[in-house]
């Protein structure tokens, strides 16, 4: 049964000069099957794309290079062919998805376009059999209404529906070896399952081997049949999936699978009486523009945020948990007035803050703070950490003094080197700039934190350790903390309250554990439902 | 709806929004010429050498210069939007037929110099931008910076002491060879000749302008996710060049155009000077030390009028490019 598609001998990718470290990948082994799927973990810099663009001879020349080894499909070593070879061998034999299917595709082009492409440079055909052949593979993928989105523009479709064009590209002639990497990243749960299941299908219809690659372990329990384990360029472990996931040799696979949030509840603890954030029948729609002299249609008008209530009390975290869309972040907007609300009261404590004016605003703003989702964007890259830490306090009227001191002291707590006071962000990491993120909202000593999304980009250790951090934080300060997450695992391990909202709207609401266990409502269910690995988080493991 | 009938509203829209764009603009540059001493009488008087105080408040009253500002404006006005822009006693012709009369030549200047320099510059910045780091690069950078750092006049008088005092291939200004009096074939030969020199001048530093985005825009298009895709699906490089990087590469380029048509007109004065070309730019020039306000004002609107409509060419283009944009 097993027929060896791809074996990978070897291989060191060689990166420029000057870099920090002398290969992006080095000397790695990798074998594929067909219809086999192997999984290729790693955390970002692993090399763990750069393997698979090797593969398809894609690395970003000339930097980058394959230093020795050989990538070996059908007898011919790919890192020795000519580049006409290559050319032909890529979309033909060898496919490849992408993590962004939104820049993945031509904006400016029809999904029938960029699929007909792909046989007018490998096959002879005439125009109406490209034409329904194309058809045909979007009605594989399960596109709804294939005929409107032939001749649709990427921007058009949603996250889900591209990635499922990309997938009718990739798999139009039929290759023998699918190259997916993180395919599912940038999706929602509920998709991702749906384009996991797609893959799965093709794969089974057309015997293809898949190299997955994925930072998940969830996805990898779902999907994979073999699993490596890459780190800083090399292969720390390889094995079957089973092996893998329930009895990791290597100390880093071990820290890996330690750090990823369970699908398991937090333990309940006792919920305090006072409340210090109440909204009540909060709405805020955007668009709806009235037209110009009656020429065009008025805009259409979405309504993000409908007639929603929300309480939390001192001292616990209420998660809200929605899909792209759901109107969450909208709602955390909202509540530190960032933008303003159409209707509703948001109470802050005994405040309705929704009518304040600006002026009047300003002591309030101080008790309740953000952290960002992108740790990257959200900083100044022209002020130093220090200044970025100390501003606020000395906005709100704070000695410069006392602030640099408070500043220190925050970075002490949020395990920064004092040191980082005088630098520049961008000479941290990710983790580190959430860090600085985090200290930045506490310099003003809040009593609410609201996080958006602050550990979706970044790397799943990264991401325990900062999901720690605030925890830490919220005990010892006795923080409160609205907690906007896409990634119900991470809800499980934080939250002590949940709301899951959908098209503006709270779907559910109630404690952690009651309702993982006990889900009422369809769209909760779904949710649930699509977790990737759920299986494996209670014990079980596809054989 | 389908899409013509959506741009045939979207033109209609605009078109209403632009009237009292251009109202404003003529009602400001009224207040704007008027802020400056004197008057067309002063000037006739200077030019005269003799006129006596009676006889300049005779001409006044005649021309209706005596009645206060806001009177002036308002049957100004009231002529424009019948259509009538008044009568240049500079000229001793209405300005109707002077404008028109030259907004020929000039538009005739400025459609050749769009397409020289938006042609040949997209051309270059693709060429600049495919043979990146080899010596055809280098040697199109270096022109553009150096075309664009020279002043239009300077390279005016270059082409002609070039072109048409030492090599005799172009005559050295005018629109025709009034000696000739050619017609029909002739004429357009003729005229050709004489648009040569002006519309390179006029074009150089524009055609630097747009081979230096384009080269930059190509470059960021290369680096795009969707080329690693096109490459993943087995395309050829020229596939990958022409009509996925091309495409998105003009956009911004075309933006640039769009917004750069009113500086051209201003552009046009020096070149129209230099070539003696009869154009709007040498008008308009001209009007400004007659102190010939009506015929300044008339210049002004149709070069308001005619950014709005060129500006709406521009956005109704891109709309057929780029099919995220949607005309609403």
């Amino acid at each position: 049964m097993t027929k060896k598609l791809l074996s990978i001998n070897d291989l060191s990718i060689l990166l420029p000069t000057g870099a920090d470290r002398q290969y992006a990948v080095q000397d790695i082994d990798l074998e594929l099957n067909a219809g086999e799927t192997v999984c290729v973990v790693g955390e970002s810099g692993s090399g763990k794309s750069l393997t698979a663009r090797a593969v398809m001879g894609l690395l970003p020349a000339p930097h980058v290079r394959v230093g020795k080894g050989e990538i070996i499909f059908g007898g011919e070593d790919l890192t020795k062919v000519t580049y006409e070879r290559l050319r032909e061998l890529r979309g033909s034999e060898i496919s490849m998805i992408f993590q962004e299917p939104m820049t993945a595709l031509n904006p400016v082009m029809t999904i029938g376009d960029q699929i007909d492409e792909i046989f007018r440079y490998h096959v002879s055909m005439s125009p109406k059999e490209r034409a329904e052949k194309a058809l045909s593979l979007l009605v594989d993928v399960n596109l709804p209404d294939p005929e409107k989105i032939i001749d649709a523009y990427p921007h058009e479709l949603s996250g889900g529906q591209r990635q499922r064009s990309m997938i009718a590209m990739a798999l139009a002639l039929g290759p023998k070896i699918l190259i997916a990497d993180e395919p599912t990243t940038a999706l929602d749960v509920t998709t991702q399952a749906q384009i996991l299941e797609l893959i799965n299908d093709m794969q089974k219809r057309l015997d293809t081997g898949v190299l997955f690659i994925t930072h998940d372990f969830g996805v990898v329990a779902d999907i994979a049949d073999r699993v490596i384990v890459m780190q800083h360029g090399k292969i720390v472990e390889t094995g079957t999936t089973k092996q893998v996931l329930q009895s990791p040799k290597h100390p880093y696979t071990k820290s890996l699978i330690a750090a990823i949030p369970r699908l398991k509840p937090r333990k309940a603890r006792s919920r305090a009486a006072e409340v210090v954030l109440k909204t009540e029948g909060v709405c805020k729609s955007f668009g709806g523009g009235k037209s110009f002299f009656g020429f065009g249609k008025p805009n259409r008008e979405v309504k993000a945020v409908q007639n929603v209530q929300i309480e939390l009390r001192r001292g616990e975290t209420l998660g809200v948990v929605g899909e792209s869309g759901s109107g969450k972040s909208t709602l955390a907007r909202c509540v530190i007035r960032l933008i303003d609300s159409d209707e509703g009261q948001i109470k802050l404590g005994d405040v309705d803050i929704t009518k304040l004016s600006r002026s009047d605003l300003r002591p309030y703003r101080k008790r309740i703070q953000m952290v960002f989702q992108d740790p990257f964007a959200s900083l100044n890259p022209r002020i130093r950490v220090g200044d970025i830490i100390s501003q606020g306090p000395i906005l709100q009227g704070e000695d410069k003094e006392d602030a640099s001191k408070r500043a220190y002291e925050l970075l002490d707590i949020v395990g920064l080197d004092r040191r980082s006071f005088d630098r520049f962000p961008h000479e941290f990491s990710g983790g580190q700039r959430q860090r600085i993120g985090i200290a930045r909202a506490l310099s003003l000593k809040p009593d609410i934190l609201v996080a958006d999304e602050p550990v979706s980009a970044l790397d799943v250790s990264i991401q325990a350790q900062i999901l720690e951090l605030l925890d830490d934080i919220r005990e010892q300060m006795d923080l409160s903390m609205l907690f906007i997450t896409h990634d119900l695992r991470v809800a499980a391990q934080v939250c002590d309250y949940v709301a899951v909202m959908q098209y503006g709207k709270i779907v559910e609401m109630g404690p952690t554990a009651k309702l993982f266990k006990d889900p009422k409502d369809a769209y909760t269910k779904s949710l649930l439902a699509a977790v990737p690995g759920k299986d494996w988080h209670f014990g079980k493991l596809k054989p | 709806m389908t899409r013509s009938t959506k741009i045939f509203k979207y033109v209609g829209k605009r078109l209403l929004q632009g009237i009292p764009i251009i109202l404003a603009i003529v009602i400001i540059n009224f207040f704007l010429l008027n802020l400056a001493e004197g008057d067309a009488v002063d000037v006739l008087a200077g030019e005269a050498g003799s006129a006596t105080p009676e006889y300049m408040a005779q001409l006044r009253k005649k021309f209706g210069l005596d009645q206060p500002l806001p009177v002036q404006l308002m049957v100004y006005l009231k002529n424009v939007l019948s259509l009538d822009l008044g009568y240049s006693f500079r000229h001793d012709m209405p300005v109707n037929e002077l404008i028109f009369d030259r907004f020929a030549a000039t538009g005739l200047l400025m459609t050749s110099t769009i397409i020289l320099a938006v042609g040949f510059g997209i051309l270059l910045g693709l060429l600049a931008a495919m043979r990146l780091n080899t010596w055809k690069d280098a040697v199109i950078t270096v022109f553009a910076l150096i075309t664009y750092a020279t002043p239009l006049f300077w390279v005016g008088l270059m082409m002609i002491v070039v072109f048409s005092l030492n090599l005799g291939w172009f005559p050295t200004s005018g629109m025709t060879n009034i000696a000739a009096f050619y017609e029909g074939w002739d004429y357009v030969v003729d005229v050709s000749r004489h648009l040569v020199l002006p519309t390179i001048t006029l074009s150089l530093f524009y055609l630097a302008l747009y081979t230096r985005m384009m080269r930059a825009s190509m470059l960021e298009q290369y680096g795009q996710d969707y080329v690693v895709t096109a490459r993943a699906k087995g395309l050829t490089e020229r596939r990958i060049t022409y009509v996925h990087v091309l495409r998105n590469a003009l956009l911004p380029v075309v933006t640039m155009a769009g917004v750069q048509v009113g500086a051209l007109i201003g552009g046009s004065v020096i070149v129209e000077s230099v070539f003696a070309w009869p154009g709007l730019g040498m008008l308009a020039f001209e009007s400004l030390f007659a102190r010939d306000l009506n015929l300044l004002l008339g210049i002004f609107l149709l070069s308001s009028m005619l950014v709005v409509v060129v500006n709406l060419i521009v956005d109704i283009i891109y709309c057929f490019l780029d099919p995220r944009i949607e005309v609403n």
